[in-house]
């Protein structure tokens, strides 16, 4: 739905979407090809794969597994976990990020291939949440990973994390992969 | 419960004096409360109380549930290691406590039971307390290169040093904590703090009195 010739934006199911696959569709059997800009078809296709790096560090991980189970299906939006960063697009930080545990973040971002995202998941990963003031929490993984989308809550809900996913979609869209 | 702890507290009983009378001077105090069994003995001894307890037929505490430190800084001996056992045979759980300081070590219990070496290292990273003869004296939960024992009561919340990725030195660097806000504690109320009766707030109410 990416592939409009308008904003980019993607139009809700209706009348208008109904006119514009009409559209494309009657265009595809007149002349064999539709047009579209290479950013937004990138882009398009960069938003339907995001193929997140398993980073749970806590209990917002186990609220992460029901976003990707049978109930919310993250596989909807082309959202495959991976257990490797050479394969993944973006990196969800589920959970509380220890001193200990800031350096291996950074070595698996650093290994994950341009482009990349990062989605901030709870208070702990937002800003060291419940543990801010303790000796052994970094204050937010921003301090480690520059974060696109921070999802709040504690744990946020498999829904909210959904929307955190859907609103990097839009933020991908607006920006272009390209351009980065 | 009150059956389960009744019958508990006769073998409890007949426990501490079994200990008493097999160890003498060793056994340094001895408290039922609660339904339970604490038995402070010499720091020397543990090992051999501990042996004791697992071996003797009418003991058999084959498992170690935990060990673990206390701080009590006005103590001349600040630390207590504490170890609780549990007999499955006969139903009956035990505490056994030693004191020690920052310098003097305390004999590894790690011969007697295996699962002591972690539980040891947690007490060693967690309060400083240096068990003797243990096969692995390593830190085993705080960052590597750690400086200081977080769980004594000198040791600030939030620390000494804090992390950052540094975008030049393309590494995660450690720096000096510098908080934008103070820690505030707003629990007023917290048994652990020391219960003060008087509430923020109270004056105004009795000024108006």
């Amino acid at each position: 739905m990416g592939v409009s010739t308008n904003t980019g934006a993607p139009l809700a199911p209706g009348h208008d979407q109904d006119v514009l696959l009409k559209g494309v569709f009657d265009e595809m059997n007149d002349k064999g090809f539709v047009l579209s800009s290479l950013d937004k078809l990138a882009t398009w296709a960069s938003t339907g794969s995001m193929w997140p790096m398993t980073f749970g560090l806590a209990c917002c991980a186990v609220e992460m597994m029901h976003a990707a189970a049978a109930r919310y299906d993250m596989d909807r939006y082309g959202v495959v976990f991976r257990p490797s960063p050479r394969q993944s697009d973006v990196m969800i930080v589920a959970g509380t990020l220890t001193n200990k545990m800031a350096p291996a973040l950074r070595k698996v971002y650093d290994q994950m291939a341009e482009p990349r995202w990062v989605i901030s998941m709870g208070s702990c990963a937002n800003g060291g949440g419940y543990y801010h003031y303790s000796y052994s929490v970094v204050r937010g993984c921003d301090r480690v990973v520059p974060v696109d989308i921070y999802v709040p809550g504690c744990p946020p809900t498999a829904e909210a994390l959904i929307y955190g996913i859907l609103q990097l979609q839009k933020k991908i869209r607006r920006t272009g992969v390209l351009s980065r | 419960m009150s059956e389960l702890l009744s019958d508990n507290s006769v073998a409890l009983k007949d426990l501490k004096d079994l200990l008493k009378s097999h160890f003498g001077a060793d056994v340094i105090d001895t408290a039922y409360r609660y339904g339970e069994l604490t038995v402070v003995v010499k720091r020397e001894s543990i090992t051999n109380v501990l042996t004791f307890l697992r071996d003797d037929a009418g003991c058999l505490f084959k498992q170690l549930i935990d060990i673990c430190g206390v701080d009590y800084p006005e103590r001349a001996e600040r630390f207590e290691v504490v170890y609780h056992l549990l007999s499955l045979k006969h139903n009956l759980r035990i505490r056994v406590k030693v004191t020690t300081d920052e310098e003097t070590p305390v004999p590894t219990a790690v011969g007697v039971f295996n699962a002591a070496n972690w539980f040891e290292r947690e007490t060693w990273d967690m309060y400083g307390v240096f068990f003797a003869d243990h096969p692995d004296p390593r830190r085993i939960l705080t960052d590597y290169g750690f400086e200081g024992h977080p769980l004594r009561k000198d040791f600030p919340l939030t620390g000494y040093v804090e992390v950052r990725y540094d975008d030049e030195q393309k590494r995660v660097v450690y720096e000096p904590v510098k908080l934008v806000q103070d820690f505030r504690n707003f629990d007023f109320e917290s048994p652990w703090e020391g219960m003060q009766s008087i509430l923020p707030g109270d004056e105004k109410a009795e000024g108006k009195a």
